[in-house]
This record gives structure tokens, C-alpha cells and sequence, in this order.
């Protein structure tokens, strides 16, 4: 089984507006897949469905084998899709490490009273929690900021937190949004080796959208450009640096 | 039948009145962003200070004209005191300090004018007439009438004017029509003022029918449900709402009401909003947000 | 990673013993536990525990419930009271019908009720957001006082709809004087206060936080939203009910429906703004703000010997009037609550203390 992902003819509207049209796409393991197009593209819109934050209208997705049509966030989480967010999602007035665990949730396997009278499954839990997130935090060199409450840290820093708390759950197939958006040069080329490193790492699947094509030509396996919610082409990094409709509707304007 | 018929023709009148101590706020929530809590007060403000200066022997129209005034400074007062220094608090705050607003106006009005219950005669009789077997008050029909008018006079301005045209752009996305001109705070007095005015249309008739006191004020604690039924941003939402939440009140009486030992209307507009809600988030006429992340 | 900008100055190994966190959080509690159950029973008097010191333990100890709720996973309650009679109804009809049953045992069991009835009224809040659950819960409230008046056996069908106090003791101690009643306040919230600090940090309190900050993020990471709003309404009200036995039986020694009104739910919304949101010790700031108004302004206005406010309705409506404006002003000028203040001094001496 090669692909992680399948989406077919997946389709979604907003008040009669439409943000996907019979989209098609195949997403193949431990590949890191961009997807690239103007605003409005789509691009979000189908980060959303996949993770079941919107409710397609029509088509359906397979993931990791299992067939579904729709799905809620909480399930996409439990089967192992991870997600950061374009716009700033922290739980701004917690601490770091406290994001980092609260994207543990899917792990949790003690009930709320033993959490809250610290017995039964909660030590084993509480314990493993700790040690991951540190892990995650280290690994990500967020250790000097683990303990500061995250609405205070630099935005840069604040988009790390971000996929360091998608990373800790250990998710089959990553979705990021936007990861670089609003930093320049020098920490884009830090952010893309570090999603490659993770890629590395853990084997895991990307999915990332990135407006930068000159870092997404050097860091996808796989890249999709969408536009008015439509496949415009599918391929690997030259046969779309080289496609000619690319070049034509995205490549050649500046965005 | 028409026992039916008669309770909820009462209801529904009942209903006119909820719908229009909501549309005062319909127009501020949609000005502000604020559960004006004090909206109630502001009815018992309005009445009280009314029917004061008729007892003193003011003629109808000039205690009017005074009134509504009065409700335009304490708009202003309002805005300038309570509103601007909250600017870009969370609804919570804002409605806790209009909660706080609303002991200031209940206390300062008591303080100044008495508890006493008024009798208030606005000109209306209210006597019922036989419509084919129906008795219904012609203070009924004639209040009816007016409310009517007034939300189609309202309707015109937050259509037609610029006014309305930009209360709608601060509604809308407050950021934006600031950046294009609109000065919020001038927004946000005329529709304070505004709503003063119908709190004060509200207050006769309601005030009128139940006589002038303290329990005027605590109408507010129906436009809640009345406003989710309706939809917090819609004018004839609130009127709908309004009707829906008066006749259900009043037929809930009459028929659920023996049936558990007493009259259920403290509570029964909650049970039939939260049972709204559940069916239609957004209220019949409101508009659903799509949450973007 | 090299790019990180916001490193931190460490207190590191010049952290002396005063100012680490650790000691001076348990020199504080151990000063606490010294002062309440030491100190203030012994030269408090009558007047001031039966008047003052037992009413804002208790009011503090409601917003703390309704600050679990509100503060700390975002959820609405405006019926706050409602949740209060449920306790203290409960509480009368178990030592009523079951006189057997000891006062620890009744005070959870009347928690327990209260949080059964919570987790049925906050149910609206897996389909609905915000400021609209005020709806359910302000139907709590309507409905439990229209309740408890209409139906006479929730207080023994008795004449006036009051139930009064049950005769107060603790395995033979007698808990009926000021003292004993507020010994019976104070360990019952040092109890709850416990229970609260675990509660918030412990994975469920993180949660709560989670979805209060950004429901849409929790539950793409696989928060279990719904549960643990449902758990939010039975813990918040597990603690109203014991608070709502509290208020009846133990300061006021009667209580009935219009005890538990609408504007005891305001007063713990208010204690809840006033002292903090997300804070457990600044509702006391915020109950002692509520309680010491309105004994402040009647002892101002008598002193200040006005005759035209020799009417005591006047008085009532003046204080109205001042309550609010207070309100109003400390919304604009402390955001934060007054629980800022004590956090500012504990900066300020701790700044004081490394010097």
C-alpha cells in the first residue's frame, strides 16, 4: 500500500461559492506533498476536509486504508493526522510545554478522575506525556521557551510551538498550514530543514502549503497546484517547474 | 376556541412588546457587539421620567420631546463614560458593565423619582371589542399599530440612509468601516439614542398597560431567548422572535401550566429558546459565522 | 537552532531559599492553614464571623466554582444560584428523610446532585458557543426557584417555603456557634480549594484551557470537547451545591428559593470579573468586594446622617447606584481583576527579597 492518502472528486461550498471542485489527489507515504496556488485557491479549504474541520459536500477520502466521507477533527486526530495552523491557533495563555501536551490529548488513556486525583492510569500517562513532550521540545530547541506563557514569544517562535505540538502526538500524516508564512529568508530555510528533518526523522507524511516556490521546489518529494479549487497539475518537483501551464498561471507572476 | 384564540391574541401582544425591547437590542448589538443588559433600565428610565413630568401637568408631546432628550444625553453619557474606555473588550466584560450600568440607571431613577407604582394614561382605551365573537382590546390593536410602524420607520433608516448604510458596515466588520471613515463612537451614540427612544416607545405602552414600576425593567430578562429565537442582528427577527416567545409564554400557561402546578412563564421562553438553538444555531433570521482557521 | 530570539534570563543557582517558588508557596500555605483555623477563630468576633468573615469565604468559594467553568475552560453559566439551591435542597431532603447519614456524606451527595443537574443544563453547550449558553442556564435559574415554590415537598411542606437549618455537628461536635459554623466553612473550602488546584492542573484543567483558548485547535488535536465541557458544568457545579448548603445552613441558617435568585448568580459573575478570571485565591478579593460594599456605604450613609436619606429604600437605591458605578469602574481600570493587585505586590517583594 503505497499511499497514505486518496482524496476523489472532493468537493466544498460556502453559501453557493465554491472552495473545491472534484478534487483528486493521491498522497504516497513518508513523501512530503506541497501544495501551492493563489489565495483562494483552495489550498486551506482542503487541509480543513482532510482533517475534518469542514464537512465536504462530495467525494470522499481514504486515509491509512480506512474509508470516509466525513469525518470530526477528534476521530482525524485519533487515526494520526496532525495539523498547525495559518493563522496564530496557541492556547495563548498557556505555557510552551503546557501546548505541546495538550496536543498529547489523543494519547490519553486515564479518565478525568484519575487525572485529577493523580492516581490509577494517570502516573503511567502523566509520565509519558513528560517524557514526550521534552523530547518534541528538545528536539525542536524550544527548551529556553518551554516555561513562558506562548502569546508572549516571537511569532517565529510561536509557528515552532505550533508544530511542535502537532509533532508530539507522533502523527501518521502531518498538514501544514502556511508553516513559513511571515518569516524571512533565513528562518524559512530554517524551518524547511527542520520539516525535512521530521521527515527524515519519523518517516512522517507532509502535507504543507507554502507560497514560497523557490523552498517548496527544494523541499517537496511531491507538489499539487490548485487554483479556483481545481487540480491545475500533479507531479513531481520538475515536471512542474517545467510544466507549461504552471509556468503560465502561477511560476511566471509574482505573488 | 375562542378562549384559544383570545389567550393568544393576548400573547401575541404580550409578544410585540418583548419583540420591542429587543429591537433596542438588536440595534446596539449591532452597533457594539454588546448584550445590553441595561436595556430593561433604560424602559423604566424612559417610563418613569415620562409619566413624572405628565403628573406634573406637562403636556403629552412636550414630557415626550423631554424624554427623548433625556434619552439622547444618557446615550451620550453612556458612550463616552462606559462604552469607549471598554473598546476591545471581550462580550463578557461588556455585558457585566452593562449589567453594572443597568444597578446605576434602576438606582439613580428610584433615587430621584420614588418606587411608587404609576398609573399611566396614554389616550388608548382599554376596552375589548366583539370581532365576531372575539374580544380584543382596542389598546391591543392601536399599540399593535404602532409598534408596527415604528419598525417600519426603523426598517426605512438602517436601509435607506447613510446611516444605516454604515451602522451596517460597522456591523459587518468594525475594522474596516473605521478604516474607511466611519467614526464608531458617533455610530454607536445615535444608536444608543435610538434605542433610548423606542425603550421609551416600549415603556408607555408596556407601562401603560402594567402601570409604571420597577418590574418594567426586568423585561430585559425575555429578550435573551426572544433574541436567539429571532437572531441577534435582524430587526424583524426580533419582532418574530418576540411573537413566537409571547404566544408560547401564554399558551404554555393555559395548557402545560395546570398540568404542573402553576404558571411555567418564568421559564418556559428559556426551554423553547435553548430547543431553538439546538434545531437553528443562528436564530431564524441570523446568519451563520464559517469559522476560519 | 540558532534563530531562537526569546531566550530567557535564568534565576539559576543565585535563587536563594526565600525566593524559590517552592518554599514560598508552602510557607504561604502553611500560614494560611495557621491564620483560618488558628488566628481568626480566636480573636474574631461574633459579629465579624457571622457577618463578614462566613459570608465572603462562601461567596468566594462560589466564584471559584463558576470560575472553573468560566475562567478556566470559557464556558458561560448566569445561573450560578440555581446550582446553589440544588445543594441546599438536596442537603435538607437527605438529612430530612435520611437523618442517619452524617454532614461529610450529605455535603457530597448534594454536590453530586447539583453536578447531575449541571451536566443536564450545560448539555446545550456541545451544540452551542458562547454568550447564547447564557440561555440555558439562566433557564436553570427560572426554573429551579419556579420549582422549589411550586412544589412544597422540596421544603417539607412547610407553610412559608423555607427550610431552615439542620442542627450542625460533626460526629458529636457541635457546630452551631459563629465559631463551629466557620470552622465547618473553612475546612470544607480549604477541602474544595485542594480539590480546585488539582483540578487545574491536572490534564483536565489544561484541557479546559485548551478549548477556551482555541476550541477549533483542541479538538484538531484530538481534545475530547464535549466530555470535557460536560465535565466542566458537573465539577463546577458539584462545588455550587456544597456552596449553596454552605450559604443556607451555615451563615444564614434559613434558605429558600428566592435566597438562590438571579442576583446571586450576577454576585458570582461579578466576584468572578472583580477577582480574576482563570484565578482560585482572587474570588475572595472578589467576594470581599461583594460583602464589604454594601455593610461600607449603609455604615457611610448613616455616619454621613443625611436626612432626606433617612428613607431606607433611598438608601437601597444610592447603594444601587454606587455598586454599579463601582463595577463599571473596576471593569475599565483593572482588566485583569483584582487578583492583579496581589500578584503585582508579590512581584514588587520578591523583586525586594533578591535585592
Amino acid at each position: 500500500m503505497a499511499s497514505l492518502l486518496e482524496l476523489s472528486n472532493v468537493s466544498l461550498s460556502f453559501r453557493g461559492v465554491t472552495a473545491l471542485n472534484a478534487l483528486s489527489l493521491t498522497v504516497a507515504r513518508s513523501e512530503i506533498c506541497a501544495l501551492i496556488g493563489p489565495n483562494g485557491a483552495g489550498k486551506s479549504s482542503l487541509l480543513n476536509v482532510i482533517n475534518g474541520v469542514y464537512r465536504a459536500d462530495a467525494g470522499d477520502i481514504v486515509f491509512d486504508g480506512a474509508r470516509f466521507e466525513a469525518i470530526r477533527p477528534g476521530k482525524a486526530a485519533r487515526l494520526g493526522i496532525g495539523r498547525t495552523f495559518q493563522h496564530n491557533a496557541l492556547f495563548r495563555r498557556l505555557t510552551a510545554r503546557e501546548n505541546v501536551l495538550a496536543g498529547l490529548s489523543r494519547h490519553g488513556g486515564a479518565c478525568f478522575i484519575e487525572n485529577v486525583f493523580r492516581f490509577g492510569r494517570d502516573r503511567k500517562e502523566r509520565n509519558d506525556f513528560a517524557a514526550r513532550a521534552d523530547r518534541v521540545i528538545a528536539f525542536l530547541g524550544l527548551d529556553t521557551v518551554r516555561d513562558r506563557i506562548v502569546s508572549t514569544l516571537s511569532y517565529g517562535t510561536q509557528k515552532r510551538v505550533d508544530l511542535a505540538r502537532a509533532l508530539v502526538s507522533e502523527p501518521k500524516l502531518l498538514l501544514l498550514d502556511e508553516p513559513m508564512a511571515g518569516m524571512n529568508q533565513d528562518e524559512k530555510k530554517e524551518m524547511s530543514r527542520v520539516i525535512a528533518e521530521i521527515n527524515r526523522t519519523f518517516g512522517t507524511t507532509i502535507v504543507l502549503i507554502e507560497h514560497d516556490v523557490g523552498i517548496v521546489l527544494g523541499l517537496a518529494h511531491h507538489i499539487v497546484v490548485l487554483d479556483y479549487g481545481r487540480k491545475v497539475a500533479d507531479g513531481a518537483p520538475e515536471a512542474i517547474r517545467n510544466d507549461p501551464n504552471v509556468i503560465a498561471a502561477y511560476l511566471g507572476t509574482v505573488h | 376556541m375562542a378562549y384559544f384564540f383570545e389567550t393568544l391574541i393576548a400573547g401575541l401582544f404580550a409578544g410585540l412588546m418583548y419583540g420591542l425591547v429587543a429591537i433596542g437590542f438588536v440595534l446596539i448589538y449591532k452597533a457594539s457587539g454588546v448584550f445590553n443588559f441595561a436595556q430593561g433600565a433604560m424602559v423604566f428610565l424612559a417610563a418613569l421620567v415620562f409619566v413624572t413630568l405628565v403628573e406634573h401637568g406637562i403636556h403629552f408631546w412636550v414630557a415626550f420631546a423631554a424624554t427623548s432628550a433625556l434619552m439622547v444625553l444618557t446615550a451620550v453619557a453612556i458612550e463616552a463614560l462606559v462604552l469607549r474606555p471598554l473598546r476591545n473588550r471581550d462580550p463578557l466584560t461588556l455585558f457585566m458593565a452593562t449589567l453594572g450600568l443597568s444597578f446605576v440607571i434602576d438606582g439613580a431613577t428610584q433615587f430621584f423619582l420614588g418606587t411608587d407604582v404609576h398609573m399611566l394614561d396614554v389616550g388608548i382605551d382599554d376596552i375589548a371589542d366583539d370581532y365576531g365573537g372575539l374580544f380584543i382590546s382596542r389598546f391591543d390593536i392601536i399599540a399593535s399599530l404602532i409598534v408596527i410602524a415604528l419598525v417600519a420607520v426603523l426598517a426605512i433608516v438602517f436601509s435607506k440612509t447613510r446611516m444605516g448604510v454604515s451602522l451596517r458596515a460597522v456591523a459587518d466588520d468594525t475594522l474596516a468601516a473605521q478604516s474607511i471613515g466611519i467614526r464608531l463612537p458617533v455610530i454607536w451614540r445615535i444608536v444608543w439614542s435610538v434605542a433610548g427612544i423606542v425603550a421609551l416607545v416600549a415603556g408607555l405602552l408596556w407601562g401603560a398597560r402594567q402601570g409604571v414600576q420597577y418590574s418594567l425593567s426586568l423585561v430585559t430578562l425575555k429578550a435573551l431567548p426572544v433574541l436567539i429565537i429571532g437572531g441577534f442582528s435582524s430587526i424583524p427577527g426580533a419582532i418574530t422572535g418576540g411573537l413566537f416567545v409571547g404566544a408560547g409564554e401564554a399558551l404554555a400557561d393555559i395548557y402545560l401550566g395546570p398540568l404542573v402546578g402553576g404558571s411555567v412563564s418564568t421559564w418556559f421562553a428559556y426551554i423553547l429558546a435553548v430547543a431553538f438553538l439546538l434545531v437553528r444555531p443562528a436564530g431564524l433570521f441570523g446568519d451563520r459565522d464559517i469559522e476560519r482557521v | 537552532m540558532t534563530t531562537l530570539q526569546d531566550t530567557v534570563p535564568e534565576t539559576g543557582p543565585t535563587a536563594s531559599i526565600v525566593t524559590n517558588p517552592a518554599v514560598l508557596r508552602l510557607a504561604l500555605v502553611l500560614t494560611s492553614i495557621v491564620v483560618a483555623f488558628g488566628v481568626v477563630p480566636a480573636i474574631a468576633t461574633d459579629y465579624w464571623l457571622s457577618s463578614i468573615i462566613i459570608p465572603t469565604i462562601v461567596m468566594g468559594l462560589a466564584g471559584i466554582s463558576l470560575n472553573l467553568l468560566q475562567g478556566y475552560a470559557g464556558l458561560v453559566s448566569l445561573g450560578s444560584a440555581a446550582f446553589m439551591s440544588v445543594g441546599v435542597f438536596s442537603a435538607y431532603n437527605l438529612i430530612l428523610r435520611a437523618p442517619a447519614l452524617p454532614l461529610p456524606v450529605v455535603l457530597v451527595l448534594a454536590g453530586l446532585t447539583a453536578a447531575g443537574v449541571g451536566i443536564f443544563f450545560g448539555l446545550p453547550a456541545l451544540r452551542i458557543k458562547g454568550f447564547y449558553l447564557g440561555a440555558s442556564t439562566l433557564g436553570a435559574q427560572f426554573f429551579f426557584q419556579w420549582l422549589f415554590t411550586n412544589y412544597p415537598w422540596f421544603s417539607n411542606n412547610s407553610q412559608s417555603l423555607t427550610i431552615s437549618a439542620p442542627r450542625l455537628e460533626f460526629f458529636g461536635y457541635d457546630l452551631q456557634s459563629p465559631v463551629g459554623r466557620y470552622l465547618l466553612v473553612v475546612t470544607v473550602t480549604a477541602l474544595l480549594i485542594g480539590f480546585a488546584f488539582l483540578v487545574v492542573k491536572s490534564r483536565l484543567g489544561r484541557e479546559w484551557m485548551a478549548i477556551r483558548d482555541m476550541e477549533t485547535a483542541a479538538s484538531v488535536l484530538g481534545v475530547r470537547v464535549a466530555s470535557r465541557k460536560l465535565q466542566a458544568y458537573a465539577i463546577s457545579s458539584f462545588f455550587l451545591g456544597i456552596t449553596g448548603v454552605l450559604w443556607g445552613f451555615a451563615y444564614l441558617g434559613t434558605a429558600d428559593a428566592h435566597t438562590y435568585n438571579l442576583d446571586k448568580s450576577f454576585q458570582v459573575l461579578f466576584i468572578v470579573l472583580i477577582g480574576g478570571t482563570a484565578t482560585i485565591f482572587g474570588n475572595f478579593l472578589g467576594a470581599a468586594f461583594i460583602v464589604l460594599t454594601p455593610i461600607l456605604l449603609d455604615h457611610l450613609v448613616l455616619s454621613a446622617n443625611i436626612a432626606y436619606l433617612s428613607d431606607q429604600g433611598a438608601i437601597t437605591n444610592l447603594q444601587r447606584v454606587i455598586f454599579g458605578a463601582i463595577i463599571i469602574f473596576i471593569l475599565i481600570k483593572e482588566p485583569d481583576g483584582l487578583s492583579a493587585w496581589t500578584r503585582r505586590g508579590a512581584e514588587a517583594l520578591r523583586a525586594r527579597l533578591k535585592t
